[in-house]
């Protein structure tokens, strides 16, 4: 194991797959002052600058990928993913579909989502819940260094498209990047979540595979499930809760498509309530997606979701009240109670 | 380096009739209810996608936008597959996915993809597929000039510069955006946006062949010097419309039964009591009247541009006979083919009525 800063271990799964494979390189806005050192190590041709133009550049990761490279095309926020939407949509997510005979697009989309760090309501959404929506993209947030490596390594070595969401406040470069946390006068230390930012990758990767959740905590009570931030906002939660004897056992789903439906239904059964916390919209979304999925599955436990329900404010109190927090997480525990 | 590939009437020809016959039977098919959905024929655009796509090999990719049987077929791909994946069968190219707009063939190396403007980003990824895996190689973006107005294809362009990638833009004007005319939806000529960005562009009319092909080539070469991107700008007419059934082609064809379509509902906008002044009605009606006019007279004065005929002329009669007589043989007996492996198929699908 080593430990290793959230950033530094995608960044270095990235590495030990374009050291591995040839084919593998990356692209987006900024990205050679961003990963100057994989720059430093690949050299330009496979660590490329971009002009401001996603629509262009995320639709030439499609055609990279269809003539044979695995290209991870950055796009600094998923939230400039909505310019390139229909590479996403129309493209990669249809290519193999349309070929009938197996033409995979293996393209990571890489982009960063989320608040907590005050940037306004057009650079901290996730938008994992529309992009999960269509057919043929698989969609992944990691919560942990670990699980970013892990799930990395997937996406560059898996045969299809798949967006790689890295949660922004979990993220040392971009909380100061965007927060402005290279300030003596500004501190996220209560905000950010150590274990996420921070932590043990193990030496040898090995792949998780898509649409495998992870049991954070066993609990009995209620089952919290969540993904990225909502994670350890949901561990937090559960601690308190355990002050009060209540037992709230933690589903990290780390894929928001494919979505592990057997983890969800078990969890289901064994606390026959659940909460399922969720850092992006309410409508059309991951919250309604589980709910759909333990109906058709003949599961029916008491049921709530706490999830961003309008426009995320600016200002650091009403971003928070906005934002799945803890208190909103323990509130709902104990409305189902 | 590859050699330069030198332009062959007959060859051309060939592949100008063959995709001509072809887009017959499935204009044909379209107009009898055998080809589901919307049809998009590239009748009028042949000597573009021969004199270009001569010039390429087995390395070279195509990105191809909605007028795709033309270039397919150009590129060599089986024939009674492409026609059986138009007409709706599950056993055609693409197992019953794609239909005409997004046929797609991995082995050659040559895709359609049906979102205007999508072509152009799309070759630019496969030239940095070239530029790392192939060197040499280049792609190749097949696009209107209504994808002039569409960012992503400036942006896609400008990439090919700073990247210095090896793509080949061919923009095809047929002078229409959709069945809108372009002129009148585009701010100064298209081409100067191009140049501005360092992109050399030639211009070619695009039904003949042979300057097509010497125009493709000298960019063609370019590219796979490492020189970067090119775009041949090919003027062609587009006889057919838009698509199969284009409203404005229709109108031309039968003025009288169409006006008693249009105008009662022409009429009604006109005399509503509520709307714009007078003066702004009779703008409304002589803007619809202008463009119909626009279609006329494109109808007239460019019909006479057509690729096989020019083509026909590149060769002895004898050759051109022998030629139109095997192109014939083969094309009937893909569609052939096409009907034996699609008899019974219904247009709209599901099961048969009482």
């Amino acid at each position: 194991m080593i430990e290793m800063t959230y950033g530094q271990a995608i960044d270095a799964a990235l590495a030990d797959a374009m050291a591995r494979d040839d084919r593998v390189l990356t692209w987006g806005e900024d990205v050679q002052l961003i990963h100057r050192d994989l720059l430093a190590r690949f050299g330009p041709g496979r660590v490329r600058d971009t002009p401001i133009s996603e629509a262009a550049f995320v639709y030439a990761g499609v055609g990279a990928a269809m003539g044979g490279l695995r290209p991870v095309v950055e796009v600094m926020l998923v939230d400039f993913l909505t310019v390139a939407w229909s590479a996403v949509v129309n493209a990669a997510a249809k290519f193999t579909d349309f070929s009938g005979c197996g033409w995979s697009v293996p393209l990571v989309i890489r982009a960063r989502c989320g608040g907590w760090y005050a940037d306004g309501g057009q650079h901290e959404q996730v938008l994992w819940g529309q992009l999960a929506a269509t057919p043929g993209v698989a969609v992944v947030c990691p919560s942990t260094p670990a699980d970013a490596a892990g799930l990395m390594r997937t996406a560059i070595e898996a045969d299809q498209t798949v967006v790689y969401l890295e949660h922004k406040l979990l993220s040392e470069q971009f909380l100061d990047y965007l927060g402005g946390a290279s300030r003596a006068t500004v501190d996220f230390g209560h905000l950010v979540p150590l274990d996420g930012a921070r932590g043990p990758v193990p030496e040898n990767l090995e792949q998780i595979p898509l649409g495998q959740s992870t049991l954070r905590r066993p609990g009995s009570d209620v089952g919290l499930i969540s993904v990225g931030v909502g994670v350890h906002r949901c561990l937090q939660a559960a601690s308190q809760l355990a002050a009060e004897g209540i037992s709230a056992a933690v589903l990290d789903l780390r894929s928001i498509h494919p979505l592990d439906t057997d983890a969800i239904s078990e969890i289901a059964d064994h606390t026959r309530r659940l909460v399922v916390v969720d850092e992006d919209y309410t409508r059309g979304g991951l919250t309604g997606e589980i709910a759909a999925t333990l109906l058709a599955a003949g599961r029916a436990p008491a049921y709530r979701r706490v999830t961003v329900e309008t426009t995320i404010p600016f200002a650091p109190a009403l971003e928070y009240e906005t934002l799945p927090n803890t208190q909103r997480i323990i509130a709902a525990v104990r409305d189902l109670l | 380096m590859r050699s330069l590939v030198s332009f062959d009437p007959v060859e051309a020809l060939r592949l100008v009739v063959r995709i001509r016959l072809a887009e017959r039977v499935l204009t044909q098919a379209w107009a009898d209810g055998r080809v589901p959905g919307e049809y998009h024929s590239g009748i009028g655009e042949e000597g573009i996608y021969v004199g270009v796509l001569a010039h390429l090999d087995d390395q070279d990719a195509v990105a191809v936008d909605h007028r795709s049987t033309g270039p397919l077929v150009a590129r060599g791909v089986d024939l009674t597959a492409l026609l059986v994946e138009v007409m709706g069968g599950q056993s055609g190219l693409n197992a019953g996915w794609a239909g005409h707009m997004h046929l797609m063939d991995r082995q050659r190396r040559v895709a359609a993809d049906g979102i205007v403007g999508s072509s152009a980003p799309l070759a630019v990824g496969q030239a940095v597929a070239a530029q790392q895996l192939r060197p040499g190689a280049v792609a190749v973006a097949l696009f209107g000039e209504g994808a002039l107005n569409a960012g992503v294809v400036l942006e896609a362009m400008n990439l090919a510069v700073v990247w210095r990638l090896p793509v080949l833009f061919v923009c095809k004007d047929n002078r229409w955006s959709i069945t809108t005319r372009t002129a009148a939806m585009t701010g100064g000529d298209p081409r100067a946006r191009v140049t501005a960005m360092g992109v050399p562009v030639l211009t070619v009319r695009g039904e003949r062949v042979e300057r097509v092909h010497r125009a493709a080539g000298r960019l063609v070469r370019r590219a796979r010097a490492g020189k970067g991107p090119g775009m041949l700008y090919a003027t062609c007419h587009r006889p057919g419309g838009h698509f199969e059934g284009d409203p404005l082609l229709r109108i031309l064809r039968d003025p009288r039964g169409q006006a008693g379509e249009l105008a009662p509902g022409l009429l009604g906008g006109v005399q509503a009591e509520t709307g714009g002044t007078g003066r702004e009605r009779v703008a409304g009606l002589s803007t619809l009247s202008g463009r119909l006019a626009a279609a006329g007279l494109d109808r007239v004065l460019r019909s006479g541009r057509d690729p096989v005929r020019y083509a026909r002329r590149l060769v002895p009669a004898d050759v051109a006979a022998r030629v139109r007589a095997d192109e014939q043989a083969r094309v009937a007996e893909a569609a052939a083919a096409a009907a034996r492996s699609l008899s019974g198929l219904r247009v709209g699908g599901g099961e048969a009525g009482p």
